[in-house]
């Protein structure tokens, strides 16, 4: 209460100055108008969030959409349904702007061509799909993590391979898409050593990555 | 307009494509009930089949009944894909990999060619894991049966 007494400091000063020289109205005018931005973006942002949006390029649908159709996270005994944006697109804010940053990429290469035929798409499968791994490993998963919590893993209810390996994996410092790879659509080529097949493909190496010894330590 | 039979044909083509908007439509919803060759009705189903392997548990190796089987998958194999680029089954079963994953590798039996010749993982004919292999449900017998396991192996 005494603040009121107080003479107003130089900066609550110049400002009780600005609004009387600009007057009031703009004032209120300018606020009103960072709330519509606001709204707008986050509208936007709302918008590019949805699963629509997504597979409103063709790229988009006919490849990765189909194959998603046909796994647990499209349809399951709990109805609960991961889209596009669950997995792809950070929850939080500061990496939700950079990944819709990294997307203005996906609008050129739309205009590029650069996927715009099974072929082409298939060719260029192996280099978007190494993408996504290095992201998600790089953020230890996040986006699956914000489904599926680890330490709420029930595993006398979990299969007998999937607690066996989620002890072990996890304790190691391995993350789900060291595990996962493929949860979502069909994988790219993948060198499997089985004869002259897909030589060309992920190696072992980035396939079934080795687990950083930083890694196995941060766990702990 | 100069040339009354253009106007005529213009009017036709504008009255044809409007009616086809419009009838368009119609005949899609008569035709939409296909028919069998005997004339049944056949209807696609709105939701999935009960899929009787779906929900399978993961269990313990299942013993076998007769040599020379192919043992049956003892764990669920929902949207495990075996297709050119990759195939999922040998992700835990290769010999490259069955010590990180805890599986059985793969039988030596399956590293031979039609030819006899031996190779350095699995032969074309053993790609296809899933032509031999079969999850099992708990399925009743259609019609009774006294089979019985192989006397070496009860
Ligand atoms: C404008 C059309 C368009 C829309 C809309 C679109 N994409 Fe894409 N997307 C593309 C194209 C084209 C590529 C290929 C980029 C390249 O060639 O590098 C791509 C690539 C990707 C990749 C691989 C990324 C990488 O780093 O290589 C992912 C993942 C992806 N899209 C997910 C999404 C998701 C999720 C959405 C919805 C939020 C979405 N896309 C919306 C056209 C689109
Ligand atoms: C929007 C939430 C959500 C996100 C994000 C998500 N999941 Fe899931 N996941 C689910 C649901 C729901 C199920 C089905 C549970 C059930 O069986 O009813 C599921 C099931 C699974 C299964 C079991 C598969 C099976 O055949 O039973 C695996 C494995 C899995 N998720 C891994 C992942 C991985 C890896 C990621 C990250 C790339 C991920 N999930 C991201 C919600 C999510
Ligand atoms: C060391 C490898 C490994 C790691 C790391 C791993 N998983 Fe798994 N997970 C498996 C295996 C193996 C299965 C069982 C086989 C299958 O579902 O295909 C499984 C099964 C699952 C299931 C189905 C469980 C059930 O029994 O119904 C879910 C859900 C799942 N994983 C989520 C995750 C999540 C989330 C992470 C990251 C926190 C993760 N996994 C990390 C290997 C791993
Ligand atoms: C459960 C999580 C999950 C969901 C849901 C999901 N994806 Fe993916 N997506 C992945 C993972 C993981 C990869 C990395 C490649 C792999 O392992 O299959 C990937 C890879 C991709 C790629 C790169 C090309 C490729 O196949 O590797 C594109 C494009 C893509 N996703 C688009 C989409 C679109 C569009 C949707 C919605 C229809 C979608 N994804 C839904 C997890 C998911
Ligand atoms: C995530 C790893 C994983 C994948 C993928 C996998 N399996 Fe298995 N499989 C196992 C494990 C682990 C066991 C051993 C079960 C145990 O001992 O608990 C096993 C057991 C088996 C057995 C029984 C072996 C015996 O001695 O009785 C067969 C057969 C089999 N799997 C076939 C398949 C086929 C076919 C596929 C592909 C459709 C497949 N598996 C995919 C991990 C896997
Ligand atoms: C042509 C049929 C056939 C195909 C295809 C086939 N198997 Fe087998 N598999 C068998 C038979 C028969 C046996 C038991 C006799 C033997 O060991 O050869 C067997 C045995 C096994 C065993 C148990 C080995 C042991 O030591 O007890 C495993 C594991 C196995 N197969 C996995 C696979 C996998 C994984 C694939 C696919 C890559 C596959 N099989 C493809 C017929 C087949």
């Amino acid at each position: 209460m005494d603040k009121h007494q107080q003479p107003p400091s130089g900066l609550l000063r110049r400002l009780l100055a600005w609004v009387k020289k600009t007057g009031p109205w703009l004032i209120v005018g300018l606020f009103l108008g960072g709330v519509l931005f606001w709204g707008a973006f986050n509208t936007a942002m709302e918008y590019t969030n949805r699963e629509a949006f997504c597979i409103g390029c063709h790229e988009m649908q006919e490849n990765v959409y189909v194959e998603y159709q046909n796994t647990v996270h499209y349809s399951n005994r709990s109805g609960v349904r991961a889209t596009c944006p669950d997995c792809h697109v950070p929850k939080e804010w500061g990496p939700k702007m950079i990944r819709k940053l990294q997307a203005s990429n996906e609008v050129l290469h739309k205009i590029l061509g650069s996927i715009d035929t099974p072929e082409k798409f298939n060719a260029k499968r192996l280099e978007l799909a190494k993408h996504e791994w290095e992201r998600m490993k790089k953020t230890d998963s996040r986006e699956c993590r914000n489904c599926h919590n680890f330490e709420s893993f029930d595993y006398g209810v979990q299969g007998r391979r999937s607690a066996n390996m989620h002890q072990t994996g996890l304790n190691e410092g391995k993350t789900c898409i060291d595990c996962h790879k493929g949860i979502a659509h069909r994988l790219p080529e993948v060198n499997q050593s089985i004869g002259e097949i897909n030589t060309e493909g992920a190696t072992p190496r980035e396939f079934h990555p080795p687990v950083e010894k930083k890694d196995a330590e941060a766990v702990k | 307009m100069k040339n009354p039979s253009r106007l005529f044909s213009a009017t036709l083509f504008a009255v044809f494509v409007a009616s086809s908007l419009f009838v368009a439509p119609a005949i899609g919803a008569a035709e939409s009930g296909l028919k069998s060759l005997r004339g049944a009705e056949i209807q696609a189903p709105d939701t999935e089949s009960a899929d009787p392997f779906k929900g399978t548990k993961d269990s313990a190796p299942i013993e076998r009944n007769y040599l020379q089987q192919p043992p049956i998958i003892p764990h669920k194999i929902d949207g495990y894909n075996i297709t050119i680029k990759y195939n999922k089954c040998m992700d835990c079963h290769a010999w490259s990999r069955y010590k990180e994953s805890g599986a059985t590798k793969v039988s030596l039996t399956h590293f031979k060619t039609r030819d006899g010749q031996e190779l350095s993982n699995i032969s074309p004919r053993r790609y296809f894991c899933v032509q031999c292999h079969v999850p099992q449900a708990d399925a009743k017998p259609l019609v009774g049966n006294r089979f019985k396991a192989a006397e070496g192996l009860r």
